[in-house]
């Protein structure tokens, strides 16, 4: 048996939980963590060793815990060494540092994906290397990490879930108070799904927008 | 030509020393690549290197642009410092290298993601503060002098090879520099392309630009060369006029690479057979 009208009744709540929630942390989480992931592709590709070490050591721990981990570590965690985060900053804190693991070796392969060329052609017409790397490399780069990206984008659009259970209301917790309420599991989580997945098709059709347009300059 | 006509070349061809390479060496690891070259150039002069592939055409080139740290020996560029490869290198001293040349590259390295305007413009815009008008308005003469006027908005990758390599020499000369590196100009294109690219280069040479052109054109050397460098395992094996190397080498292995490049189906060994 199907309540329609919860369903209905419902649908605003959890929509603008994820307006209000989902989609700013995973916007928010995303840029710093693309900033983060700028700057540590650039010590792992950099000759210095302690950077590079640095870099290597930060993108392997990312990688090799989960994600729920690094939350409560940072949320529940920290307050025992006297820290204390509230909930949005913690989660943005932590997806941050998750997004910035994984982005940058997708930033450091598509950095090393530009032929050497560019950066002799950048070189040989007067440029530093931090123009060169700002006005050539990274606009083919970019060309090249849309795609990996766009998945990490997505990724964390749906991990921003995890974030309810450090107390944020974003709108899987929405389902969740909406759920144990009304007593309608089923209903209330597939519809959190199907809004989820929405977002996604939505972030899919920009993802393919943005690939056509950086592909103009590229034979096909 | 005014001192502002971008077709101008930048140093004035009175024939007086521009730059002079002395006891230029680099290693790359054991491998000791080049062995002592020297090498002058004279404004307005056109130096064309030739020589079997590895034998460090490429890395003199590069040294004499900065992109290269040589070993050792001294690069005196007019106007500037001479540099001593024996310490370290000031990094300041490496960019006034690059300053006062410009390298076309044999794979032309053009911005795929920037359309050939803005390729020309890049350089005297970010990197000479040039105002962009003043940038675009010479772009598009020097553009149009190598008969690309209608392509300045098209992407690289809209062009054919020949067209590719003239947007790249039109680049280098774009930042005005004193000395044009060429660096194989025209090995990677098919050779129905050769004959365009080969002529704007001679056409460059014979306005009064300095050049230093690594290249298997032999005719090319013939009619452009003031003098040839033949280099073969990191040294200068005969230098001389054009005429001269070409027909009467002194060296037997320049005679042996001259033979190789003319009659490339020979065996260098067998008896000549050719009637
Ligand atoms: N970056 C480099 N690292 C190691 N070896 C190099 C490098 N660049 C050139 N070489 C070596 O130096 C030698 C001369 O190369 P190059 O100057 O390119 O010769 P050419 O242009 O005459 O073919 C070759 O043996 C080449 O393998
Ligand atoms: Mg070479």
């Amino acid at each position: 048996m199907t309540d329609w009208q919860l369903a209905l009744d419902s649908f605003w709540p959890l929509l603008w939980g994820g307006i209000t929630g989902t989609i700013p942390l995973a916007v928010a989480s995303f840029a710093l963590g693309l900033v983060l992931a700028l700057g540590v592709a650039l010590m792992r590709i950099s000759r210095n060793r302690v950077l590079s070490g640095i870099a290597r050591f930060y993108i392997s721990v990312i990688r090799g815990t989960p994600l729920l981990v690094q939350l409560f570590v940072i949320f529940y965690g920290m307050p025992s060494i006297g820290i204390t985060i509230d909930p949005w900053p913690s989660a943005i804190i932590a997806f941050s540092l998750n997004v910035g693991g994984y982005a940058a070796e997708v930033i450091r392969a598509a950095i090393l994906s530009v032929p050497k060329g560019q950066w002799e052609a950048g070189y040989t017409i007067g440029m530093s290397p931090g123009t060169t790397l700002t006005r050539l490399i990274l606009p083919q780069a970019a060309r090249v990490s849309v795609p990996p990206l766009s998945n990490t984008f997505i990724s964390l659009v749906k991990d921003t879930s995890l974030a309810s259970l450090i107390l944020v209301t974003e709108m899987f917790r929405v389902a969740q108070e909406i759920a144990a309420f009304s007593r309608e599991f089923l209903l209330i989580y597939i519809e959190a799904a199907l809004i989820y997945w929405l977002f996604c098709l939505v972030l899919s059709s920009g993802q393919n927008l943005l690939e056509k347009r950086l592909d103009r300059y590229v034979a096909h | 030509m005014s001192p502002t006509d971008p077709l101008a070349p930048a140093a004035t061809p009175d024939d007086s020393v521009l730059l002079s390479a002395r006891g230029i060496r680099k290693s790359f690891g054991d491998n000791e690549v080049l062995r002592s070259i020297d090498l002058e150039v004279r404004r307005g002069e056109v130096v064309v290197l030739i020589g079997p592939s590895g034998s460090g055409k490429t890395t003199v080139l590069r040294s004499l642009n900065g992109l290269e740290t040589p070993s050792a020996g001294t690069i005196d560029f007019a106007g500037g410092p001479v540099i001593d490869f024996a310490a370290p290198v000031p990094k300041a001293q490496r960019y006034a290298l690059r300053d006062r040349s410009a390298m076309v590259f044999q794979q032309h390295n053009l911005f795929p993601h920037m359309t050939v305007i803005e390729n020309v413009i890049e350089g005297p815009v970010r990197v000479q503060k040039v105002p962009k008008k003043q940038a675009v308005a010479e772009a598009s003469a020097l553009l149009d002098r190598v008969g690309l006027a209608e392509k300045r908005d098209a992407y690289p990758f809209e062009l054919s090879g020949g067209q590719q390599q003239r947007v790249g020499i039109v680049r280098a000369l774009a930042l005005k520099p004193q000395l044009l590196l060429f660096d194989e100009p025209t090995s990677a294109l098919d050779p129905e392309l050769v004959g365009e690219v080969l002529q704007v280069i001679k056409e460059l040479a014979d306005e009064g630009w300095t050049m230093v052109v690594v290249t298997h054109e032999l005719s090319f050397a013939r009619q452009a060369a003031d003098e040839v460098l033949f280099m073969d395992g990191g040294v200068v094996v005969e230098r001389g006029a054009p005429g001269a190397i070409f027909t009467n080498p002194t060296h037997e292995r320049t005679r042996r690479f001259l033979d190789r490049i003319l009659r490339p189906l020979e065996d260098g060994g067998a008896d000549d057979v050719s009637p």
